[in-house]
């Protein structure tokens, strides 16, 4: 299966990119759970974009592991304001929009593999992975 | 209406058919508490069947929209998550907060009427 990207350039792409992403999944046979969860994930990372970078974009990639386990690898980046302090932003509750604060820390719980980058001034790339059972 | 509201009786069935966007959920959020203060209902079904996404910000939409029914005196049950929404929904860490829910439309009408209004959003969950 070939890695798919969007851009995401307001709040119906979010939907878009959620919808998409399920899709792949499910091509994938990801189970039930496991579709929803990435969905979710996406919806929160793009949405993350949307409101705080304004603009981003969304590439969603089937991945092989050593032993040849199959996963989905998205990664959501833009060129926004950046993270000053990416732990704090970690953090359950944390929110600079009166937000709930748990987008970032909630999507780390759903799955497999989670990494921020983040450079004040010049963008945030969250890459997510989820892995095959 | 962005989600079509009904009155059957003296309660409001809201059933959330389509996604919406973080501004047409702001806007569902409104409608509701308007109807339920023009109809003077006495309780609402929010029926999210149709969800298979629940993030965050619908999750806090959903609960914030629940309170608020239940501090203008009526009785708020969430229907119809389905089970995969439900699971992401506590990994993520909060669930649905402490919004009544039930399984389906007759259990949610059933549990309307036990339920106490004014009494906040953790009676009868
Ligand atoms: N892509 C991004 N660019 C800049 N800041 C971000 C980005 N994503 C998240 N943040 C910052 O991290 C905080 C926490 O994000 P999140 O956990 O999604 O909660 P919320 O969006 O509800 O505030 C945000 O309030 C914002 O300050
Ligand atoms: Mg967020």
């Amino acid at each position: 299966m070939e890695a798919r990207k969007m851009a995401i350039l307001r709040e119906e792409d979010v939907i878009l990119a959620r919808q998409l992403v399920r899709k792949m999944a499910a091509d994938m046979t990801f189970n039930l759970v496991d579709q929803t969860r990435l969905a979710t994930a996406v919806s929160e990372l793009t949405r993350n974009a949307v409101e705080y970078a304004r603009s981003g974009d969304i590439r969603m990639e089937p991945v092989k592991n050593r032993l040849r386990r199959e996963g989905l690898k998205i990664v959501v980046s833009d060129n926004g304001p950046g993270i000053a302090d990416i732990e704090q932003a970690m953090t359950m509750g944390f929110t600079t929009s009166n937000g709930l604060g748990a987008g970032l820390p909630g999507t780390r719980q759903l799955v497999d593999e989670f990494d921020i980058r983040s450079t004040s001034g010049s963008g945030t790339t969250v890459t997510i992975v989820m892995w095959k059972r | 209406m962005i989600v079509p509201i009904l009155k059957i009786g003296k309660n409001l069935i809201i059933s959330i058919q389509i996604p919406l966007t973080d501004q047409q959920a702001r806007q569902f959020q409104r409608e509701v508490l308007e109807e339920v203060a023009r109809t003077e209902a006495f309780g609402i079904i929010i029926d999210i069947t149709a969800m298979d996404v629940v993030d965050s910000y619908m999750a806090r939409i959903l609960s914030e929209t629940a309170i608020d029914v239940q501090l203008m005196g009526a009785r708020a049950v969430i229907v119809g998550i389905r089970p995969e929404v439900a699971v992401t929904l506590v990994q993520m860490g909060r669930g649905l907060g402490d919004v009544a829910t039930a399984l389906n439309l007759e259990q949610g009408l059933a549990k309307l009427e036990k339920m106490d209004a004014r009494k906040g959003a953790g009676h009868g969950s």
